[in-house]
């Protein structure tokens, strides 16, 4: 019933500006706390629907099969309940700092007529996006997340494109939509192979209680894998669009053309999990269903390896952060992706939501540290920062906080999340735990390469282009960023093992002390070769980039991901597949309408002469059809 | 003598004969409104007679013969006073010379 209330308030205030959408979500924040902690609280951990009303009713088709729409509560939804509106009220207070007037008058002259009304159109946005975001978190069934799975698809193209003068804003925004789309075909399709066996698209039935119609899917096969596997898989082919896990991942990088508090709500904190989530949601199906486990794991680890490459060689500060949020997540879906009950008791389901929560909040951090450097310095090239370490001192504590929490160093919050994945990881096959303790190195370094290079590194002339020097951004915006450091550093403590577990309880694993002090052995040899490299202006990063050329460019360009799919896009779908089809419709099918046209036009052409105006000719006419008729009908007569 | 059906039959074929004649050969468009006045009347006859002989006992065929004849006098005012407005128009009542709609 609150939960309602909280909806219903982020909906109303889509129209109002700025400070009402940051009171709205404070209303929400507190309503949404109230209900974790109250659920937390409550000592059981069972899930409850706590509304679940019928929408679409379907009940001649199957018995009890209907659309329902509904608000579920269990430890991972009142998890992110907590994450969704903690991140979500934070951006709405750092944006009224960041969308002022001076900054969108600046997106105003590079295009003309500039950004209009951007202050309202952007909360409303903001506060449409939190409100799907709730109802996704919320959903009682399948279809009613993938309803607000979309209505987030559109929030966030919405944002992406905000500065809807600038060209690279609206391609980002059209390649966000179009490859999550794609990807969320996979999970529609993932949805109606799971409803179509099991007549149901409730989260609770699903779960536990059509075992006989799961284990039909399970026996039935196709092209060599059970037909539960297939489905699994469709899903989670949407996840990863949305989660933005390789060869999906495209889309996210580009948009970060969007304002910077949106890419810390959507593109660091929330969205992107949505793919996790829904994995995490669905977990007792995916333990039967272990090929697509297998899947998850290949993808997620591949993905974290590829960002962790990508991100050592970026110079656009947000694109090194959404290479990192890329790499996070894919540990995320990792350690999903390796728990199995009998290892650990299933750490790794803990571990990866326990992640998703931290990550929520230092990537948030960071991301709201680089909107305020942003809007100091006036650029995203970390080329044109430098030593604001002197400047910002705020910006730069909260920075190293973030950078600390990512890398995985005590006390801070992603210490304990990032080695419970590993011990994961580990436990599943060493293999994978070898891998993924690589990749945090590689975290560790660019990271700390990003923090050095802004805060650090060399002073450029701030003062040679009329700018004044940068100074600490407004109390609107350090807040939130005070706040999200001090959570990164508390957070960790929080006894996430007793709440969060696949099977509601708890978790009694201890800690692997060999993993923790590799895990940070690695972070700090990570952060050390940042620091040999990124603390002082010097050229060993040029010269090492000169001496791995090929691979440094192959890097910043992203492995040439986006080129690759511009050629298949464009020269193979396109040209083989989109030519054809789009002659077939004008030439066929429009053909065969415009014959039909063609064709009544030349008759009327034809026969109009017989319209001459005179009356008498045509009582002729008349006369003699008349006499012809009954000549006819007497000679039928006889 | 009793007149048979045929008497009054033969009588209003030729009055229709003569109207139809009249309405394809006459050119002046007043003639052509008696021609029509003319076909109509050899309706009502046929209607009147074939009431009075068919069924005697009832009288439909002559209300409707006098609902025709209200329909035509006031149909031949609504033609007169067309008549009257193209005659103003083209200063002629030459049905061959108004042949404007068409295509």
């Amino acid at each position: 019933m609150f939960l309602f209330l909280g909806l219903m308030t982020t909906k109303l205030s889509k129209k109002v500006a700025g400070t009402l959408g940051t009171i709205g979500l404070g209303a929400c924040l507190v309503i949404g706390y109230t209900a974790a902690l109250t659920y937390f609280a409550s000592g059981s951990l069972e899930p409850i629907k706590v509304l679940d009303t019928v929408w679409i009713d379907f009940s001649q088709i199957a018995e009890g099969f209907s659309i329902n729409l509904g608000i579920y509560l269990d430890p991972i939804s009142a998890m992110m309940l907590i994450v969704v509106t903690t991140i979500s009220f934070l951006v709405h207070l750092y944006s009224n700092g960041y969308m002022d007037d001076a900054h969108l008058i600046k997106y105003g002259h590079e295009a003309e007529g500039g950004v209009k009304h951007g202050f309202q159109r952007y909360f409303a946005f903001l506060s449409l996006f939190t409100f799907s975001m709730l109802g996704l978190v919320l959903a009682t069934n399948i279809f009613q997340m993938y309803i607000f799975w979309e209505l987030v698809g559109v929030s966030s193209y919405l944002l992406i494109g905000f500065y809807y003068t600038d060209p690279a804003a609206i391609h980002a925004s059209k390649k966000a939509f179009i490859t999550t789309r794609f990807a969320d075909l996979g999970f529609l399709i993932g949805i109606l192979i799971l409803s179509y066996y099991t007549q149901t698209f409730d989260f609770d039935t699903l779960i536990n209680g059509s075992s006989s119609a799961i284990s039909t899917m399970q026996g039935t096969s196709f092209l060599g894998c059970s037909v539960l596997c297939w489905a699994m898989t469709c899903i989670f082919i949407g996840g990863a669009g949305k989660s933005a896990m390789f060869p999906l991942h495209i889309w996210l990088p580009d948009a970060m053309e969007g304002p910077t508090p949106v890419s810390a709500l959507i593109h660091a904190a929330t969205m992107v999990v949505a793919g996790v989530y829904l994995v995490a949601r669905l977990f007792p199906l995916y333990l039967i269903a272990e090929g697509s486990l297998i899947v998850i794991t290949v993808v997620g680890a591949f993905t974290a390896f590829y960002a962790a490459a990508i991100a050592c060689a970026q110079t656009d500060i947000k694109r090194i952060l959404a290479f990192s949020t890329i790499s996070q997540i894919a540990f995320m879906i990792t350690s999903l992706g390796v728990a199995r009950p009998e290892y650990h008791e299933g750490v790794g389901y803990m571990a990866s939501m326990f992640h998703l929560f931290t990550h929520a909040m230092f990537k948030a951090c960071l991301f709201l540290v680089a909107g305020a450097v942003i809007y100091r310095v006036h650029s995203n090239e970390s080329g044109k920062m430098g030593g604001l370490h002197k400047y910002m001192p705020i910006a730069s504590i909260a920075c190293l906080v973030g950078c600390l929490a990512i890398s995985g160093i005590f006390p801070f919050a992603g210490f304990f999340s990032k080695d419970e994945i590993l011990v994961a990881a580990y436990a599943n096959n060493t293999l994978w735990g070898l891998w993924m303790s690589m990749v945090a190195g590689m975290t560790a370094f660019y990271m700390f390469r990003l923090y050095y290079l802004v805060f650090w590194w060399d002073k450029p002339d701030y003062e040679a282009h009329g700018h004044h020097a940068p100074k600490e951004a407004p109390m609107v915006m350090t807040l939130p960023l005070i706040i999200l450091s001090v959570a990164t550093c508390v957070i960790g403590f929080l006894p996430f093992s007793d709440y969060i577990t696949y099977n509601h309880e708890p978790l009694h694993a201890g800690h692997d002390w060999t993993v923790i002090i590799s895990s940070t052995v690695i972070a700090l040899i990570g952060i050390g070769l940042a620091t040999v490299l990124y603390f002082k202006k010097n050229d060993k990063p040029a010269k090492m980039a000169n001496a791995a050329r090929g691979l440094w460019t192959a890097a910043n360009k992203r492995f040439y991901m986006d080129e690759l799919y511009m050629f298949i896009t464009h020269n193979i779908i396109f040209q083989t597949i989109c030519r054809p089809i789009a002659w077939f419709d004008r030439a066929i099918i429009d053909g065969t309408m415009n014959m039909f046209a063609n064709i009544t036009n030349a008759a009327s052409y034809a026969i109009r002469k017989f319209q001459s105006g005179s009356i008498q000719s045509y009582v002729w006419i008349y006369l003699v059809g008349a006499l012809a008729i009954a000549v006819v009908s007497m000679l039928c007569l006889i | 003598m009793e007149l048979s059906l045929l008497m009054y039959l033969i009588p209003s074929l030729v009055m229709f004969g003569c109207g139809v004649y009249g309405f394809i050969t006459r050119k002046n468009m007043i003639a052509i409104l008696i021609s029509l006045e003319l076909m109509l009347n050899s309706v009502d006859i046929n209607f009147a007679v074939f009431n009075s002989y068919l069924f005697p006992g009832q009288m439909e065929g002559m209300f409707f013969s006098l609902f025709a004849i209200a329909i035509a006098a006031a149909e031949t005012a609504l033609a007169l006073a067309i008549v009257i407005n193209v005659y103003r128009k083209v200063k002629n009542v030459d049905i061959k010379e108004i042949t404007k709609m068409k295509f």
